[in-house]
C-alpha cells in the first residue's frame, strides 16, 4: 500500500447513508485509489454496516443479518474508512461545510456524498400508526414483523408491486393467511402489462394468497387498544386483518437535501448531473435519493450502482458519467419468474407486440418489436428463462423471428437461442454493466465475478454466465470427460469398466485420451468403480491396481490429512455404541503415540497428529482389538448416530441404537458421489438428529419413519418424509433403493440434500422410483446392494495383510526409517497441536522461490 | 532402471522406478535436507519438484493427484488443492507462486 498522508492533510469525504449504493460507492473509491487521497468518513443511520437489502426477504428463509452483509469484515479497517453507525445526519451546513447530528456531534466535509435511498410511502388514511401497521425495508422491519406475526393469524399487504408480493409471499411463509390489496387493476402494475398481470394472477391466488385489485385502503380499523383489527377498502368492503405491511411504492430521502436548498425534482429526488453532483459542486448524490439527468428516479440497485461509479471517477479524476439506466428487471416472486425489460410497455410509436399466452400454465410472454423488427423489450410471465438472452438482445433484429422466440420448445418453436448468438458487446449483468466479451475473458463463475462482479449483484444473469463459460452448456463433468458422472455411472456399469485409463481412452474427449486425466474426474471414476465392484467385477479394495493412482489422497492413506501433513484416524464406532475395553484400547493407542483425541460431531473419536509412517503400527492395534475403519476419509458412508431410545429412556419407542448399528454395519464402505450420513432417533423427540441426515430414521409406536435429503454443514436442508410407519424389513430395503438409486444419477460431490433439491419432479418422483418402482429399477437397486454388502471388508485389515500395500507409507521413499521433520506438535491443554512455525508462513523469504 | 535426481554436485539416484505408481509421486529426502517430490505420468514420464506446499508450509506435494491440462502434466497439491505445473514448477493456480523443478531422467 503507498504511504497515506496524515489525515489532517488530505481533504474529507463524508458519505451519508450507508445503503447498497454507499457500499458500492466506498469501493469504487477503493479501487480508483481515492480512499488514499481523501480522509474517507461515513454516516450510516442503520444500526449494522450495509447489507443486501434486495435479498432482505432471505431473512425469514433463515439467512442471518451476518448472511446478508454486503460488507467484508475488515473493509473499513483495510481501508482507514471510519464508519459510525447508528448516526444519522440530520442538517447540512453547505456555508460551512458540515454536517450534524442528533447527538450533536457535527462532521466536517470537503466533498459530501448523499444515498440516503427511500423510505417506504404509507397512504395518508385514518389508523395507518396502529399497532399492527408496519414498512417492509430494513432487518428491523422484518424482526418487527416476525415478533408480531407470532400472536396474528391473517395479514394484509397495502400494494400488489414488486415488494408487495415478496412482503405478502413473506407473510404466508409465517403462517399467516395472506390478502393483496392493489389500487391499479392488475399486480406489478409497473413491470408488466394486462396480459402478464391476469397470468401472474392466477398463478398467485393458485397458490392461496387472496388478491384484490382496483381497491384502495381507506382505512385501518382498530380495536379500542389501538391494534389492527380490518382494513375498510374504497369500494366498501371490510377486510379482517391483524396485521397490515403498506407496500405502495417508495420515496426518495430527500428531505436533508431540500433542507439545505438543494435543487429537488419535482416529484422529489435530489437533482444531480452527468457526474451525479448536485446544485451544490461539492455535494453529490447517489441511488434511490437521486433523480438524475434522464429526469427519472430509479428504485433499482443496477442504476444506483453505475451512479456510485459515476460519482467515484468524478471524484477520482476519471471520465465517467451517469445519463440512464435499463429498468429491466427478473424476479422470483413467490416461486414466478416474472422479467420485464426495455420497452415493456410499448410506448415507442409504431410497435408492435407478438404474444403468447397460455392461462392452463400461467405462462405469458410478450415481446415489443419495432416496425423493422427490432426487439425493442418485453414482459415474461411465468417461464423468463429465455431472460438472459432476449435482455442482451434489445436493440437488435434478432436473428430469428420474434414468434420463434416466445413459443414454447416443441410447438414450433425449435430455435432455443443460445447466449452464443449475443454480440460480445451485449450487456449479459445489468447489476454491474458486464459484457459478453468481458465474461468470456473469464475461465470460471468464480472468476468471472471476482473480475468483473458480473452475478454478485441480484444474481439473474449467473445461468447465462454459466452458458457463456467454457465448460458451460457442456454438462461434462471435466476437461477430459463429456460426459457427466451420472453418464459414466452407466458407461462403466454396462461395459464393466474397471481401468480408469480405458474408460478414459475409450470415452474421454478427444483431446484427453491418452492423457494423464485430473484431480477431478480420478477420484471420480475411482468412485463409481469401488460402487460397482462386486457388479462389475473389480476389486473391491480401493487402492488394488491402478485404482490406487485415482484416489484422493485421503483415500489413498486410508487417513485424514491435516494441516502439517499429519493424518487423524478415525476408527468406526457403529451407532456410537462402545464398549469400555474398546475405548481403553483407543486410550492406550493414543497415549502410546502420543496422539491428540477429540470426541467428533458424529459420535466417534478422532485420534490427530500421526505421521505416516505410524498408520500401520496404529492399525495393526486397533483392528487387533476389533476396531475397523472409519471411512472419515472417504466419499462414503460416515456415521449413523443414535439416541439412546427405548432401552434406556423412559420416552423411547423402538431401539434405536440397534438399528443404528444395523445400518452402519450394512452401509459402511459404501462409496458414494459424497459423504453419507445418517442417525436413528428413539422418537420423534429427535435427539439424534435425524431429520438433518441424508437417510434420518426416527421411531413411531408402529415401526419407523424414513427421512431422505437432509444436511447440516453450509447449507443445512430439513429432510423430507419419505415413508411412515415402516417395518425393519421395509425400512432397508428402502434405504438400499434410496442409496443406490442416488449413487447411480448424483453428480460429482453432490449431497442427497441438493441431488433431491435437482431432481426433476423431486420428492415425488423419488418416491414414485423406489417406493411403487416405476422406472421398474427396484430389482437391480436391490440386487447392487446386495452385492456391495456381500463383498464389504475392511480396508485397514486388507492393508494390513499384504506387506506391499504398507510400503507406501513412509515419509521418504529413500530414507523409509526417517520420519518427516516438519510434522512437529507443541502442547496445549494437556494434550498437543501441530507447530505451525516450523513450516514458515508463506510470506517468509524464500517461500515464493521462483526458478 | 533408477530414479534420478540432478542436483548441483550431479544425479542423485531416489528410488528404483518401479517404487512410483505410474500417476501418483513419493518423497525423497535430499543430502541437505531439502525435500523433492518425485512423479511418474501413465506414459512413463519422470519429473520432480520441491515436496514443500507453498501454501501451507506443509511437505505434502509428493501426495497429491496428478492431471494434466493443455498436454502438460501438473500435480494437485493434497492440502488446498492448487495445481503445481510438474516442469516448470509454477502454480496455475497464483501465478505468483513456484516451486522448485528438478531435472530428473531414469538411469
Ligand atoms: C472430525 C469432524 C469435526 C469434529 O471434530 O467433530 C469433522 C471434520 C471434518 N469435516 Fe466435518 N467433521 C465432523 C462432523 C461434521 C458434521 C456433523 C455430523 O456429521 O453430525 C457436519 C454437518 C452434517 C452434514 O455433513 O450434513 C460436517 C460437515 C462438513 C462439511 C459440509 C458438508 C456439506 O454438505 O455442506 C464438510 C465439507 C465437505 O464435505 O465438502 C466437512 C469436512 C470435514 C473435513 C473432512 C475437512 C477436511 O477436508 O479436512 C474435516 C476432516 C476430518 C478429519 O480430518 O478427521 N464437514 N462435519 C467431525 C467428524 C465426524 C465423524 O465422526 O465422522
Ligand atoms: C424487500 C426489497 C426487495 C428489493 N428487491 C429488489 C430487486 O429484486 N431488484 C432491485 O434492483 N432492487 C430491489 N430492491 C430495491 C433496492 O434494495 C434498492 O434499489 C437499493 O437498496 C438502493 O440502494 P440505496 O443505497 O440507494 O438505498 P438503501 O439501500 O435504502 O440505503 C440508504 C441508507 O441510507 C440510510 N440513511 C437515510 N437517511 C440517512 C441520513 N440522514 N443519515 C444517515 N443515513 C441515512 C438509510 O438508513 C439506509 O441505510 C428491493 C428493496 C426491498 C426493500
Ligand atoms: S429421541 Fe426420544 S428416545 Fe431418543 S433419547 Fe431423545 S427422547 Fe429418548
Ligand atoms: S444482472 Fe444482477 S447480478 Fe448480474
Amino acid at each position: 500500500m503507498p504511504p497515506t498522508l496524515p489525515a489532517a492533510d488530505r481533504p474529507t469525504l463524508l458519505l451519508v447513508g450507508h445503503g447498497m449504493v454507499g457500499q458500492r460507492f466506498l469501493e469504487a473509491l477503493v479501487e480508483r485509489g481515492a480512499t488514499e487521497s481523501h480522509r474517507v468518513v461515513v454516516l450510516c443511520e442503520e444500526p449494522r454496516a450495509a447489507y443486501d437489502r434486495v435479498h432482505l426477504t432471505s431473512y425469514f428463509e433463515g439467512k442471518s443479518a451476518e448472511d446478508l452483509s454486503l460488507t467484508p469484515v475488515d473493509f473499513m479497517a483495510k481501508h482507514g474508512i471510519e464508519l459510525h453507525l447508528g448516526e444519522p445526519a440530520e442538517s447540512i451546513d453547505r456555508g460551512a461545510r458540515t454536517v450534524t447530528t442528533p447527538s450533536g456531534r457535527s462532521f466536517a466535509y470537503d466533498v459530501l456524498v448523499l444515498a440516503t435511498g427511500s423510505y417506504p410511502f404509507v397512504p395518508p388514511v385514518p389508523g395507518k400508526d396502529a399497532e399492527g401497521c408496519f414498512v417492509y425495508r430494513t432487518i428491523e422491519d422484518l424482526e418487527a414483523i416476525e415478533a408480531y406475526a407470532k400472536d396474528s393469524t391473517r395479514g394484509a399487504v397495502v400494494g400488489g408491486g414488486l415488494l408487495g408480493l415478496e412482503a405478502a409471499g413473506a407473510l404466508k411463509g409465517l403462517g399467516l393467511s395472506t390478502q393483496i390489496v392493489e389500487f391499479a387493476p392488475r399486480l406489478m402494475p409497473a413491470q408488466v402489462d394486462e396480459g402478464g398481470g391476469a397470468a401472474l394472477l392466477k398463478t398467485i391466488t393458485g397458490m392461496g394468497l387472496d388478491v384484490r385489485t382496483g381497491a384502495g385502503t381507506q382505512e385501518i380499523v382498530t380495536d379500542e387498544a389501538g391494534r389492527v383489527t380490518g382494513m375498510l377498502l374504497t369500494d366498501g368492503t371490510e377486510l379482517p386483518t391483524d396485521l397490515v405491511v403498506f407496500s405502495a411504492g417508495v420515496r426518495p430521502r430527500d428531505q436533508l437535501a431540500r433542507d439545505c436548498g438543494l435543487d429537488v425534482g419535482e416529484r422529489g429526488g435530489i437533482k444531480v448531473d452527468e457526474e451525479c453532483r448536485t446544485s451544490d459542486d461539492a455535494v453529490y448524490a447517489i441511488g434511490e435519493c437521486a433523480q438524475t439527468v434522464d429526469g427519472k428516479v430509479y428504485g433499482l440497485v443496477a442504476p444506483g450502482y453505475a451512479m456510485a461509479e459515476a460519482a467515484a471517477d468524478a471524484i477520482a479524476g476519471f471520465p465517467g458519467s451517469f445519463t440512464g439506466a435499463d429498468m429491466s428487471t427478473k424476479l422470483k416472486l413467490l416461486g414466478v419468474d416474472v422479467a420485464s425489460f426495455g420497452d415493456a410497455h410499448g410506448a415507442t410509436e409504431g410497435c408492435l407486440d407478438v404474444v403468447y399466452a397460455d392461462s392452463r400454465s400461467g405462462t405469458y410472454k410478450k415481446l415489443v418489436i419495432d416496425p423493422d423488427g427490432k426487439l425493442l423489450g418485453g414482459v415474461l410471465v411465468g417461464d423468463a428463462d429465455s431472460y438472459g438472452m432476449l435482455r442482451p438482445l434489445t436493440g437488435s433484429v434478432p436473428p430469428v423471428s420474434p414468434e420463434q422466440l416466445v413459443l414454447p420448445a416443441g410447438a414450433g418453436g425449435p430455435v432455443k437461442l443460445g447466449p452464443d448468438a449475443l454480440p460480445d458487446d451485449a450487456i449479459i449483468c445489468s447489476c454491474h454493466n458486464v459484457t459478453k466479451g468481458q465474461i468470456c475473458a473469464c475461465g470460471t463463475l468464480p472468476e468471472v465475478k471476482q473480475c468483473t462482479k458480473a452475478g454478485t449483484g441480484c444474481g439473474s444473469c449467473v445461468k447465462t454466465i454459466l452458458q457463456l463459460l467454457p465448460q458451460s452448456g457442456d454438462k461434462g463433468l471435466c476437461g477430459c470427460f463429456g460426459h457427466t458422472r451420472a453418464e459414466l455411472y452407466e458407461i462403466v456399469k454396462v461395459k464393466r469398466i474397471t481401468s480408469y485409463a480405458r474408460l478414459l481412452d475409450e470415452h474421454g474427449r478427444e483431446s484427453a485420451r491418452g492423457s494423464e486425466g485430473c484431480e477431478i474426474c480420478k477420484p471420480t471414476v475411482g468412485s463409481i468403480i469401488a460402487s460397482l465392484a462386486p457388479s462389475i467385477g473389480a476389486e473391491g479394495y480401493v487402492l488394488a491396481g491402478e485404482q490406487a493412482a485415482l484416489q484422493d489422497t485421503n483415500d489413498h492413506f486410508l487417513a485424514n490429512m491435516q494441516r502439517n501433513g499429519s493424518y487423524s484416524i478415525v476408527p468406526r464406532i457403529p451407532g456410537g455404541e462402545i464398549t469400555p475395553e474398546k475405548l481403553i484400547v483407543i486410550g492406550e493407542v493414543a497415549r502410546d503415540y502420543g496422539l491428540y483425541t477429540k470426541i467428533t460431531g458424529g459420535q466417534r473419536i478422532d485420534l490427530f497428529g500421526a505421521r505416516v509412517d505410524q498408520l500401520p503400527g496404529i492399525w495393526a492395534r486397533l483392528v487387533d482389538a476389533g476396531f475397523e475403519s472409519g471411512h472419515a476419509y472417504g466419499k462414503a458412508l460416515r456415521t449413523v448416530k443414535s439416541c439412546v431410545g427405548q432401552t434406556w429412556c423412559r420416552y423411547g419407542v423402538q431401539d434405536s441404537v440397534r438399528m443404528a448399528i444395523d445400518l452402519e454395519l450394512r452401509y459402511r464402505g459404501l462409496r458414494a458421489p459424497h459423504k453419507l450420513k445418517s442417525a436413528v432417533s428413539g422418537c420423534a423427540r429427535e435427539c439424534a438428529e435425524a431429520q438433518s441426515k441424508d437417510f434420518g430414521v426416527i421411531a413411531t409406536a408402529s415401526g419407523w419413519n424414513l427421512y431422505v435429503g437432509g444436511n447440516g454443514g453450509m447449507t443445512p436442508r430439513h429432510a423430507d418424509l419419505l415413508a411412515q410407519d415402516l417395518s425393519d424389513t421395509e425400512l432397508i430395503r428402502l434405504i438400499d433403493r434410496f442409496l443406490m438409486f442416488y449413487i447411480r444419477t448424483a453428480d460429482r460431490l453432490e449431497r442427497t440434500a441438493s441431488w433431491l433439491e435437482r431432481l426433476e419432479g423431486g420428492l415425488d418422483h423419488l418416491r414414485e422410483v423406489i417406493v411403487e418402482d416405476s422406472l421398474g429399477l427396484c430389482d437391480e437397486l436391490e440386487s447392487l446392494m446386495a452385492d456391495h454388502v456381500a463383498g464389504y471388508s475392511d480396508e485397514w485389515a486388507e492393508t494390513l495383510r499384504d506387506p506391499e500395500r504398507l510400503a507406501r507409507f513412509v515419509s521418504f521413499v529413500n530414507a523409509p526409517g526417517t520420519p518427516d521433520p516438519t510434522v512437529q506438535f507443541v502442547a496445549e491443554r494437556d494434550q498437543m497441536k501441530p507447530d505451525l512455525q516450523v513450516l514458515i508462513p508463506l510470506d517468509a523469504e524464500g517461500a515464493l522461490s521462483v526458478r | 532402471m533408477n530414479l534420478q535426481l540432478r542436483l548441483d554436485e550431479g544425479w542423485f539416484t531416489v528410488c528404483a522406478a518401479g517404487a512410483v505408481q505410474p500417476g501418483r509421486g513419493v518423497a525423497a529426502l535430499l543430502p541437505d535436507g531439502r525435500h523433492a517430490a518425485l512423479f511418474i505420468d501413465r506414459t512413463g514420464r519422470a519429473y520432480a519438484i520441491d515436496n514443500r506446499d507453498p501454501f501451507t508450509g506443509a511437505s505434502v506435494l509428493s501426495r497429491g493427484l496428478l492431471g494434466s491440462a493443455s498436454g502438460r502434466a501438473f500435480v494437485a497439491s493434497p492440502l488446498l488443492k492448487q495445481r503445481f505445473d510438474l516442469e516448470s514448477g509454477r502454480c496455475l493456480d497464483d501465478e505468483e507462486i513456484a516451486v522448485q523443478a528438478y531435472e530428473v531422467r531414469l538411469g
